[in-house]
């Protein structure tokens, strides 16, 4: 019998990882001894290791390592979606710290999960086979599954948690079933044996039946449309700042992975997923921005913004090339700011009862108590619908203009055309803030918060930055995007 | 080292910044720093006026710095005859509505003078971007500080108003965006240099055809909004007619301007043949709005329902002047544009005062004003001939060169578009008989106060511009004329189709 042979081990590869791997199994470790009144030193110790995987991608860029077989990837593409991914983490853990104590969830065992879930996303971004990108998925979901049901006393947390999970798991079994048509298709799971075993002929249906299953599993983690419906139900019954994580990383993680499917393994296929891809980006867009109009909650408007959201940067997938995928990197990177910036907001929020306030009603007059709050919520408000010189706009800017370039110009009409019909609810909230005053007795107060000043600065700073000189993170985008396209 | 027009631009910007950490309690230092601001970058615009050659149709003052060069994109500024009356129109009308806003203004001083100089910024980028990326920043970022102060200091329907125009807008410029990156990239395909430079697209002759006419189309929808051009105009009476006078003031005087700075800009030397092809129907919409904004502004009961609705008139004889491609016609234009800056501007200015005084607008609650407020009512007299076009005052310049214009076109488009000016001393006529003449009917109108002298002060630099473009013009079309002539040069050569003669 002959050994199998053990596949070289390369663990550089997996640093950025393993550093955050490691920082949530010391803060598991932690937990277990004193103090046990406080766990704010976890939430440092979190925010370490967001950190030093930040410093440790910045320290690898260029590196183009492969490792495991080449089933895992640190390249450029990858180390790109560290920082996003990692820039999100920590802006969660800063938001996190006072948040979590304030609404009486304080444990070790969430920042433990936050850690997890962006190590599985961090993964997802290196992943280059089907099985990994299962795995570091499955990670990542399972690790915000339970963050969704923090609160174990309130209702609509276990609601959330329930259907996130539920669905969630429905999702993954899509995924799963793509993977393992693609698999019979190819007689591979690794991405550069499945582009070589399609290159060059018309696929057949098993593979084209599993790139439309794993569309659908994908899909659900994006929140595209018709898969989106967990999203607001998830948003509103999370906790405020798992919400944001939900919205900001495991996006961005879930975008990683489309984008190295898409583009390296199925190139070939790029004639059946642009159809496919140009009816759910326009879908998407269109119907997250009409139905946020109606909403009054302000978690609930900002899921299904965030669904119109993804629909933009569909559009980017659908122009393809190096300018399409590099204006999807951009976007992500601008959103997560936005994004992050937005529920921080949210979080500070609180109502005189311990609650937070979420209703768009809550926010009548807050331009008077809180001028620099109102102000900063508005300027994250202007980046979402797209005002310049924000890094919406930018973003907007970048994904238009290479669906311009790609000839889908009907793509760009319906896309701008949304972006005028999502002004409307966006500015609605600057007109309670600005323009009404409140009618009942328990308007939005500040928690004054250290850490969650600190979030909001960065990400005021972010979107400021990537508006007014988007040039250099544009080439780190397009850079980041070519070790796919090669 | 910055530039002149730099400098002219973000002055106003810096100024808001420095006051932004001034305490909101010391609204004096508000207001006082506010207006310094407005007049340090109306000085300073003077020294771009009086530096300026208006011998040449060249950009003058131009900066340019690589901003995005992977995409072409530069911050490229620089005026030329035709924007640097409008950089000095708004630098003059900044300090003006800042002025007239001193006691109208009372609360929440600090973000009302920030939203202000914000707002002046971005108008002045409008004028003096020669990129279009650039163009299209200022243009989008130009409607947060207009809204917010249509919304928070405007009347009972300001948040109505404030989201309506916001949209409109939006919408117009969305569409412009797409238009923008497809004449990039057709640029692009054409001549190899992938650029969003103004100057450098406009050298280039794009082949006519339905590319060229949607991207006109598109250009034209955004603009047309802004001016606003029949039927686009909804927005604007509620705009006007709930915005605080400051508000007003900038929106008539300088706002609506944008639109048709627009046509000239981008329009008219980008796509020529469609504009000459369109022609007809901006006559069309041009003409109707002349007719329509006049009659409907005669049955206003409400003085600053009546003054938006004359501007919808107003504005139409610009469009009708500038797609005449005459030289008279596009002068006229030019200088109508700043008349009905000034005019429109004075009329807001002085319905504003009289609203402080009485806080009604309708004109059944006023009446023989010229007994108690007779220096009010003089000027208001002087305002009033000047919009409605009596020689003598500025009004009649522009108009009557857009009619010379008009007639080489087309007598009967001449004819109609005069019957505007006879309805526009109707209505201007009318209205100011039953506000001045007469005996005092209302008791509460007997204890009115005449012009303060601060009011002295906002309105008197206004009336000097009335009479000194009434009397001399020349000072003003004398810089124009060469960027105007060289304009027609170019839509005529490129322009394949035959002028509409």
């Amino acid at each position: 019998m002959t050994p199998i042979p053990a596949p070289p081990v390369l663990l550089s590869a997996l640093t950025p990882v393993l550093v955050i791997l490691a920082a949530g199994a010391l803060v598991l470790l932690l937990d277990l001894v004193p103090p046990r009144d406080t766990k704010q030193h976890l939430g440092g110790l979190a925010l370490g290791g967001f950190v030093a995987s930040l410093l440790a991608s910045v320290w690898f860029w260029d590196a183009d390592l492969r490792a495991f077989r080449d089933m895992i990837a640190l390249d450029n593409f990858a180390l790109f979606f560290n920082l996003v991914i990692g820039y999100a983490g920590a802006l969660v853990v800063l938001l996190s710290m006072d948040y979590v104590r304030r609404t009486g969830a304080e444990t070790g065992e969430y920042y433990a999960l936050v850690l997890f879930a962006g190590s599985g996303m961090m993964l997802l971004g290196s992943a280059t086979d089907l099985i990994v990108v299962f795995l570091s998925l499955e990670l990542m979901s399972l690790s915000l599954y339970v963050l969704a049901g923090l609160f174990k006393t309130r209702l609509d947390s276990g609601e959330a948690s329930m259907k996130y999970f539920l669905l969630g798991a429905f999702a993954s079994s899509f995924l799963l079933y793509g993977i393992a048509l693609v698999y019979g298709a190819t007689g591979s799971t690794n991405f550069d044996k499945v582009a070589a075993a399609l290159a060059g002929k018309a696929p057949d249906g098993l593979v084209v039946v599993g790139l439309g299953l794993m569309l659908v599993g994908f899909g659900f983690k994006l929140s595209s449309v018709p898969f989106h419906m967990w999203a607001p139900d998830v948003y509103q019954g999370a906790p405020t700042t798992v919400t944001a994580f939900i919205a900001t990383g495991s996006k961005a993680a879930a975008f990683a992975a489309v984008i190295r499917l898409l583009f390296s393994a199925l190139r070939s296929m790029q004639p059946d997923w642009t159809v496919l891809l140009w009816g759910v980006a326009a879908l998407t867009m269109t119907v997250g921005n009409v139905v946020a109009i109606a909403q009054s909650n302000l978690k609930r408007m900002l899921a299904y913004s965030s669904v119109a959201h993804v629909g933009y940067m569909l559009v980017g997938l659908v122009a393809g090339g190096a300018s399409g995928a590099g204006a999807v990197l951009f976007y992500l990177l601008a959103y997560t700011f936005t994004t992050a910036g937005t529920f921080g907001v949210i979080s500070l929020c609180g109502r005189t009862s311990g609650d937070e306030s979420v209703d768009v009603r809550d926010y009548a007059g807050l331009a008077r108590r809180h001028p620099l709050l109102a102000f900063v919520l508005s300027l994250f408000l202007l980046s979402l619908i797209g005002i310049p010189p924000l890094a919406g706009f930018v973003g907007k800017f970048y994904l238009f203009g290479a669906a311009v370039r790609g000839g889908y110009l009907w793509l760009v009409v319906i896309g701008v055309l949304n972006s005028a019909i999502a002004a409307y609810y966006y500015l609605r909230v600057i007109v309670y803030m600005y323009m009404r005053e409140p009618e009942e007795a328990i308007p939005a107060g500040l928690v004054p918060s250290f850490a969650g000043g600190l979030a909001l600065a960065i990400s005021i700073v972010g979107i400021v930055l990537l508006g007014v000189m988007p040039a250099p993170f544009a080439n780190l985008a397009v850079a980041a995007v070519a070790p796919l396209l090669k | 080292m910055i530039g002149l027009v730099s400098l002219v631009v973000f002055l106003p910007a810096a100024g808001a910044l420095a006051l932004a950490f001034v305490p909101r309690r010391a609204e004096g230092v508000q207001r006082w720093g506010a207006l310094g601001a407005a007049l340090l970058a109306f000085v300073a615009s003077l020294a771009l006026w009086f530096g300026f050659d208006g011998a040449t149709a060249d950009y003058q003052f131009e900066e340019i710095v690589g901003w995005m060069p992977t995409f072409g994109i530069s911050y490229h500024v620089g005026v030329d005859g035709i924007s640097i009356l409008l950089v000095l129109l708004t630098t003059f009308l900044s300090p003006i509505a800042l002025g007239s806003a001193w006691r109208a203004i009372e609360e929440r001083t600090k973000e009302f003078v920030i939203a202000m100089l914000v707002l002046e910024t971005g108008m002045l980028g409008v004028f003096v971007s020669l990129d279009l990326f650039l163009f299209f920043v200022f243009w989008e970022a130009m409607l947060v500080p207009m809204y917010f102060i249509i919304g928070v200091w405007g009347g009972a329907q300001r948040i109505y108003a404030a989201i309506k125009f916001v949209l409109y807008t939006m919408v117009g410029s969305a569409l412009m965006l797409v238009a923008i990156l497809a004449l990039y990239y057709q640029h692009g395909a054409s001549t190899g240099t992938f650029t969003f430079d103004v100057p450098t697209i406009a050298r280039w002759v794009m082949p006519p055809g339905t590319a060229q006419m949607l991207m006109f189309l598109a250009f034209a929808l955004a603009f047309a909004i802004k001016v606003p051009l029949f039927p686009f105009h909804t927005w604007l009476p509620d705009a006007h007619v709930e915005a605080p006078t400051a508000g007003s003031v900038i929106l008539a005087g300088v706002l609506l301007k944008m639109g048709t700075y627009g046509f000239l800009r981008f329009c008219l030397p980008l796509f020529p043949d469609a504009s000459v092809s369109a022609a007809g129907l901006v006559f069309a919409l041009a003409i109707v709005g002349i007719v329509y904004g006049a009659w409907v502004s005669t049955v206003q009961p409400d003085l600053k329902k009546l003054v938006a609705y004359s501007s919808v008139s107003h504005l139409g004889f610009v469009m009708l002047g500038l797609f005449t491609f005459t030289p008279q016609g596009l002068a006229g234009g030019v200088i109508q544009m700043i008349n009905h800056g000034l005019s429109t501007g004075a009329l807001f200015l002085m319905v504003g005062m009289i609203y402080e005084r009485r806080h009604t607008r309708l004109i059944d609650d006023f009446g023989g004003l010229w007994q108690v407020i007779p220096a009010f009512s003089a000027l208001f007299l002087i305002v009033s001939l000047s919009s409605l076009g009596l020689p003598g005052l500025n009004g009649f310049v522009g108009e009557f060169l857009i009619l010379v214009g008009a007639f080489q076109v087309s007598g009967w488009l001449a004819a109609i578009a005069t019957t505007g000016i006879i309805f526009a001393a109707v209505y201007l006529l009318w209205m100011y008989q039953r506000v001045v003449f007469g005996e005092v009917r209302h008791e509460a109108n007997r204890g009115l106060v005449d012009l303060t002298p601060r009011e002295w002060a906002v309105l008197v630099p206004v009336l000097v511009f009335i009479v000194w473009i009434g009397v001399y013009p020349t000072t003003f079309t004398g810089k124009t004329q060469a960027s105007i002539d060289a304009l027609i040069a170019q839509v005529q050569s490129k322009a394949s189709v035959a002028l509409a003669r």
